[in-house]
């Protein structure tokens, strides 16, 4: 008998209006497979924290369904609220509590024992490096602690579907970069991942599917790596070793000066860098490093919003 | 949520309630010992000496389980009040909806944690009320049983109104315009019999005068009001705002978008 597996994450004819008559949500479909690592986009106000918001009960929905793990939210809310982990956007814990108590305390709202609470606490917080901070009010940490905390309390009841809100945001390189190798860790080990975010670095550093959504509606929903197939120019940048006095011309490859000592290329798909290299050396210009101008799924995001943009505007 | 994993959810809410109001005890513990003190001293020893008797009782020993059950009305109510309305400020009320938590493990929580509040000052307002005059108890188990339903009824009542307020201004509105005059109108200093029979009629609609009664009766052995009447008028109360605040909490009403 096949045997079917369950979507982490099934949304069905999501809507959401609110009281203002404001509609964040318009009939939006998505599935999410167990153990992905899925990034949810989308400019401010697309709708990306409503539907957050409705999959962990904090948003009422107007129509449609979500069931996590097979299990609806509205049905069955008990087990789906189990099998969830949400870390907001905005800090939400008593800023006067100690770290340890926030944990505990959280984790006794999922049933679980104070012992086995502190145990994971303490495993937690440790290894998000917190564990020397555990009895300091938290209203004394900083804003890269404050968010390193509310992932551990997401944690602390085990969730098979940990969802977070932007939570890098405003923070340091060097921590987003360790927050980024811990997300991959717990990933690893199962947990399915679902993450907003502003920098599309990290998106495409960490995930391996993602949904653009734009005024309510998935406008895309895709693979990482198909989404980067549809880049068909990439910007460069080029450092060279010589100083430039004016802009060199090199035939099919559009050259505009920055600097003396840098350029900027658009370079299409079907294009070979090879041939730029060929040129510039020919006309005594070698370049020391080339990197691109932005972030290649940057690129793309901006484009398919601005043409969603467009084709609202044009009805 | 099987029924183990509910009761420690319930026994966390109540132990973080009660470490709250036990960790900011200057703000929640002195002031109603020292506003107690204070009336005893004033009410009870000066101007009660002058006053005499009341309903054949000297006038401290008639006015101290009033004082009593004022010191348990208002810090039930206010310890539910703010530390909900805290909660839904600081949005860490957030942390118990995203759970699952049940909606009426919630509620009792916060109440329980309210009673807790309400009954230990309420305790130490009576240790504190020996000094002051000689009891002898005329019923435990009434005495207990009225405080305790008073104080559940205005835990309740404490999580309502922080439900609906949207500002810290919101919560003092209650227990300000409505409470205090309640409570001092409610037969706390005197014996409605002097009121005449209209303002005793008018009276009658206060519910706080029933308890302040029954509580007295059981501490006292006099009353105003029927102590059967007082129970369920209590009982009732109770009733209809534990249904209110688990409909507005089922509902997410001003917690959830």
């Amino acid at each position: 008998m096949k045997q079917t597996i369950e979507p982490a994450l099934a949304i069905s004819q999501l809507s959401k209006t609110y009281e203002d008559g404001f509609q964040a949500l318009k009939g939006i479909d998505l599935n999410v497979a167990p153990g992905d690592f899925f990034a949810l986009l989308g400019p401010n106000g697309a709708g990306k924290s409503t539907t957050i918001g409705i999959i962990c009960s904090l948003v009422r929905k107007t129509a449609g369904s979500v069931r996590v793990f097979g299990h609806d939210i509205d049905k069955d809310f008990s087990t789906a609220k189990q099998f969830v982990g949400v870390v907001p956007q905005e800090f939400n814990f008593n800023q006067f509590e100690k770290p340890i108590d926030i944990l505990i305390n959280q984790a006794g709202y999922y049933g679980i024992p104070a012992g086995v609470a502190y145990e994971r606490a303490e495993k937690y917080l440790k290894q998000l490096a917190l564990w020397d901070k555990r009895d300091t009010a938290s209203r004394t940490l900083s804003g890269g602690m404050k968010r390193r905390l509310m992932i551990a309390r997401a944690l602390i009841h085990k969730p098979k579907l940990l969802v977070l809100d932007e939570p890098t945001a405003g923070v340091d390189i060097e921590l987003r970069r360790s927050m980024w190798e811990f997300l991959k860790e717990i990933n690893r080990q199962g947990t399915t991942i679902i993450l907003t975010t502003h920098y599309l670095e990290e998106a495409e550093s960490l995930c391996r599917n993602i949904a653009i959504i734009d005024h309510g509606q998935i406008v895309k929903n895709t693979s990482i790596r198909e989404l980067l197939k549809q880049l068909n120019k990439e910007t460069f940048l080029l450092d060279t070793r010589e100083e430039l006095a004016g802009c060199p011309v090199v035939e099919g490859y559009p050259l505009t000066l920055i600097d003396s000592n840098s350029m900027e290329v658009a370079i299409e798909k079907s294009q070979s860098v090879n041939g730029l290299f060929t040129a510039l050396t020919e006309q005594g210009i070698h370049i020391l490093s080339m990197r691109n101008k932005t972030n290649r799924l940057e690129e793309l995001f901006f484009d398919l919003v601005e043409k969603n943009l467009q084709e609202k505007k044009n009805g | 949520m099987d029924n183990g994993q509910k009761w420690i959810a319930f026994s966390t809410i109540v132990r973080r309630e009660i470490h709250r109001f036990l960790r900011i005890w200057p703000q929640t513990l002195v002031p109603p010992i020292i506003t107690i003190v204070l009336y005893f001293v004033i009410f009870g020893r000066l101007i009660g000496s002058r006053i005499g008797e009341m309903s054949e009782l000297p006038y401290i020993q008639f006015v101290a389980p009033g004082l009593i059950m004022m010191s348990v009305i208002t810090n039930s109510y206010s310890n539910v009040v703010s530390s909900f309305y805290g909660s839904k400020f600081q949005r860490n009320i957030e942390e118990l909806l995203v759970s699952p938590t049940p909606n009426w493990i919630i509620l009792l929580g916060y109440v329980v944690g309210g009673m807790s509040r309400g009954l230990g000052v309420g305790a130490m307002a009576t240790l504190l009320s020996l000094y002051f005059a000689d009891f002898s108890l005329h019923s435990l188990p009434i005495t207990i049983g009225i405080v305790l339903m008073t104080s559940l009824m205005f835990s309740l009542a404490g999580l309502i109104n922080a439900i609906f307020a949207g500002s810290f201004d919101d919560i003092s509105i209650i227990p300000t315009f409505v409470l205090t005059p309640l409570i001092y109108l409610g037969g706390v200093f005197y014996s409605i019999d002097m009121l005449g029979d209209f303002w005793g009629s008018v009276s009658l609609i206060n519910p706080i005068l029933y308890m302040v009664n029954a509580f007295r009766y059981g501490m006292v052995g006099i009353t105003d009001i029927n102590v059967v009447w007082s129970f369920s008028m209590v009982a009732l109360f109770s009733v209809v705002l534990f249904g209110l605040a688990l409909r507005l909490l089922e509902k997410g009403s001003r917690l959830r978008s």
